[in-house]
């Protein structure tokens, strides 16, 4: 998959200097309308957009982004809608790289080769499922290769070397590490050189991976990590809409604001 | 779909943690892959090994009281006619219920492990009480997640726990039972993995948490089998296990010394919450044919709408309110071993009434789903069937809600 948009998009933010910015958010959150409005909005500084499908129990999920889930569920968002906010967004820049994101049970109650093929129609490029680990995971993650969808693989600071080795080995594009042990938004507990030390382990097995950071990454800390191929933020930006329509200002200005900040740090 | 002879039903999963190819496995994030392999390495040993067994033995013995005793229940079987009722008091081991098993085996193994903090999840409480004592007992820190609208109608669980040193952490998310319970304790594990020893208070989860919690509420069965054999000389001829179907831990310890006997001698039936009367929302997802779905890392029958987002329940039982169930209750139903069914919250209230004006026995609201069953059905038997319920649970903890629906406790 040399070519996939999802491996440019690394490229162009290489030839930069600079890390790849990674955003979350919930598709449907706070509805569907608004959730492709961020979209559109913050692909101006993103160089990939993750989007979650929500699930109403999520075991590795912290506050922010359950509180999004439980917000783009309580609104109504359906599977197929996730689809059509992806297809919407495809049309307005089809050149940005589309990560899905959740939870294996929705994918099996839509059915694993529907999902997949549902995707490619759509156009989305990646997608983690974040409790469908390996080995269990080969038998998807080879189905999405065959039909040119990369399948993200997650390492983790308890994945062994043995593991980390074979994981590495049958990844895609891209790998997620995950800074910490954690769920999402927690506060960053390891220091940013040991969290770089871990990542470089994972570059040392195959320098042509993509190897992202995700969790716990905010404003604050996404600078020191800039060594890394690629940062993800998520419950920073779920946060701000929380606020924001807490606050009955505008989610699409204000999240947008966050992610070109963010941008600007690892500039 | 077929059971193996001679070897525990926990153990006959192939290697990604299946029973019957389609039911239990271990849907975990990442980070929580090494702990988990840990762990079952960990157990492997450990139930290999003499000494531990002969530590496990002791404090079944000298902690829980084992063996809990095997009446029969006279005056209640000479009111309904037919069969005759019998009754393994579990309530009576230390605690009250039959979590304590699973509690105890737990802290050994946390303790085995080197680690001191232990965490779990509860619904009626009762997990979360045992495992508090067997925190105290075995000198761990205690952490549990609970959710708010139980912590509101199981007081008298959350006052003992908290006697016991525990920190209950209250769950506001969903719909705030012990579906959100188990769901939080699972994030706060995937957090502090490194230090904390998570044990899941029924035979639900990853595979492991399955087998571990089979493994020790096994105990119940091993005794009932010796007790059967000392009262009717040889095991009966026709005989019915009745146990209510939470999770399904006290189930399956129930009835693992009998599963591969004939279902013609022994029948295993397990009764689910079927809540209120009026309600469409219940919490037996075996008996109200739900879909497999995927739910806290394993495959199982699942309340859950066409989407997958699990479906809130609704059953007067906390410990029986959860929308999932063990994967080896969906494998005994897909093999046809055990045949499932439920009980409503009226059917539920009925049977408590009947047995405590009949009987010395206080049973909670739990296996009073499963006296209903066997209220239902003893009538319409001979004399020498031999119903066996499992009074898994002591209503100490129902005197609130009992006071409310039935004006007295």
């Amino acid at each position: 998959m040399n070519n996939s948009l999802i491996a440019q998009s690394f490229q162009n933010a290489k030839k930069e200097n600079r890390p790849a910015l990674l955003t979350y958010t919930v598709a449907g959150d706070n509805t569907k309308k608004k959730s492709l409005e961020i979209l559109k909005s913050i692909s101006k500084y993103a160089d990939i957009c993750e989007l979650g499908f929500p699930h109403n129990t999520p075991i590795a999920d912290g506050g922010q982004i359950q509180t999004s889930a439980y917000r783009a569920i309580k609104n109504g968002i359906k599977i197929n809608d996730v689809f059509s906010v992806v297809r919407k967004f495809k049309k307005f820049r089809k050149n940005k790289p589309i990560i899905l994101m959740g939870y294996y049970n929705m994918i099996y109650q839509y059915d694993e080769n529907k999902f997949i093929s549902k995707c490619k129609k759509s156009k989305v490029d990646g997608i983690i499922v974040v409790d469908l680990p390996y080995p269990e995971n080969k038998i998807f993650a080879s189905k999405c290769k065959k039909n040119k969808i990369n399948f993200i693989q997650l390492i983790s600071p308890t994945t062994s070397k043995s593991r980390l080795k074979k994981i590495v080995k049958d990844s895609h594009d891209m790998i997620y590490y995950i800074s910490m042990l954690s769920t999402t938004g927690g506060k960053l507990k390891v220091s940013p050189k040991k969290i770089i030390q871990e990542y470089q382990k994972i570059k040392n097995q195959n320098k042509s991976k993509n190897v992202v950071i995700g969790f716990g990454i905010t404003e604050k800390t996404i600078r020191s990590l800039r060594k890394a191929d690629g940062l993800v933020v998520g419950s920073a930006i779920c946060k701000e809409i929380t606020r924001s329509i807490k606050k009955r200002q505008n989610t699409v200005i204000n999240v947008t604001n966050i992610v070109k900040k963010l941008k600007n740090k690892i500039q | 779909m077929k059971l193996k002879k001679n070897i525990p039903l926990i153990d006959q999963h192939d290697k990604y943690g299946f029973w019957g190819d389609k039911f239990g496995g271990s849907f975990i994030p990442e980070t929580l892959k090494k702990p988990v392999e840990d762990l079952t390495d960990k157990f492997k040993k450990l139930r290999k090994n003499k000494k531990f067994i002969r530590k496990r033995d002791f404090y079944f013995k000298n902690y829980i009281g084992s063996p809990t005793s095997f009446i029969k229940l006279e005056n209640l079987s000479k009111h309904l006619g037919g069969a005759q009722i019998w009754a393994k008091v579990v309530s009576e081991a230390n605690g009250g219920a039959h979590k304590i098993y699973n509690a105890t085996v737990h802290a050994l193994i946390c303790k085995a492990m080197g680690k001191k903090y232990i965490v779990g999840d509860t619904g009626a409480g009762y997990a979360g009480k045992m495992l508090s004592m067997a925190a105290k007992k075995f000198g761990l820190k205690c952490k549990i997640f609970m959710g708010a609208k139980d912590i509101r109608r199981q007081k008298p669980n959350c006052d003992a726990m908290k006697k016991n040193g525990a920190e209950i952490v209250p769950v506001y998310s969903g719909s705030q039972t012990l579906v959100d319970a188990v769901s939080e304790c699972m994030r706060y594990w995937v957090s502090n993995c490194d230090n904390t020893h998570m044990c899941v208070g029924s035979t639900v989860g990853p595979n492991i948490f399955v087998k571990i919690c089979g493994w020790s509420t096994a105990q119940i069965s091993r005794e009932l089998k010796t007790q059967l054999k000392k009262e009717f000389k040889k095991i009966p001829k026709k005989i019915k296990l009745i146990n209510c179907v939470g999770g399904g831990s006290s189930a399956y310890g129930f009835w693992s010394e009998f599963i591969d006997y004939d279902k013609k001698q022994i029948e295993l039936i397990g009764v689910e919450a079927g809540g209120p009367k009026k309600s469409k929302l219940h919490a037996a997802p075996l008996s109200r044919n739900a879909k497999i779905g995927i739910l806290h890392g394993a495959a199982s029958y699942v309340c859950q709408n066409n989407e997958g987002q699990i479906q809130e329940t609704e059953s007067i039982s906390a410990g029986l309110d959860y929308p999932g169930v063990s994967p080896i209750h969906c494998f005994l139903k897909d093999s046809k071993r055990a045949r499932y069914t439920y009980a409503t919250d009226e059917a539920a209230l009925n049977a408590y009434k009947m047995v405590t004006k009949f009987e010395k026995l206080n049973p909670s609201l739990e296996p009073s789903h499963a006296f209903a069953e066997a209220i239902k059905i003893a009538p319409k038997l001979s004399r020498d069937t031999i119903l066996i319920v499992n009074s898994c649970g002591d209503a100490k903890k129902d005197r609130d809600i009992l006071r409310e629906r039935l004006g007295k406790y």
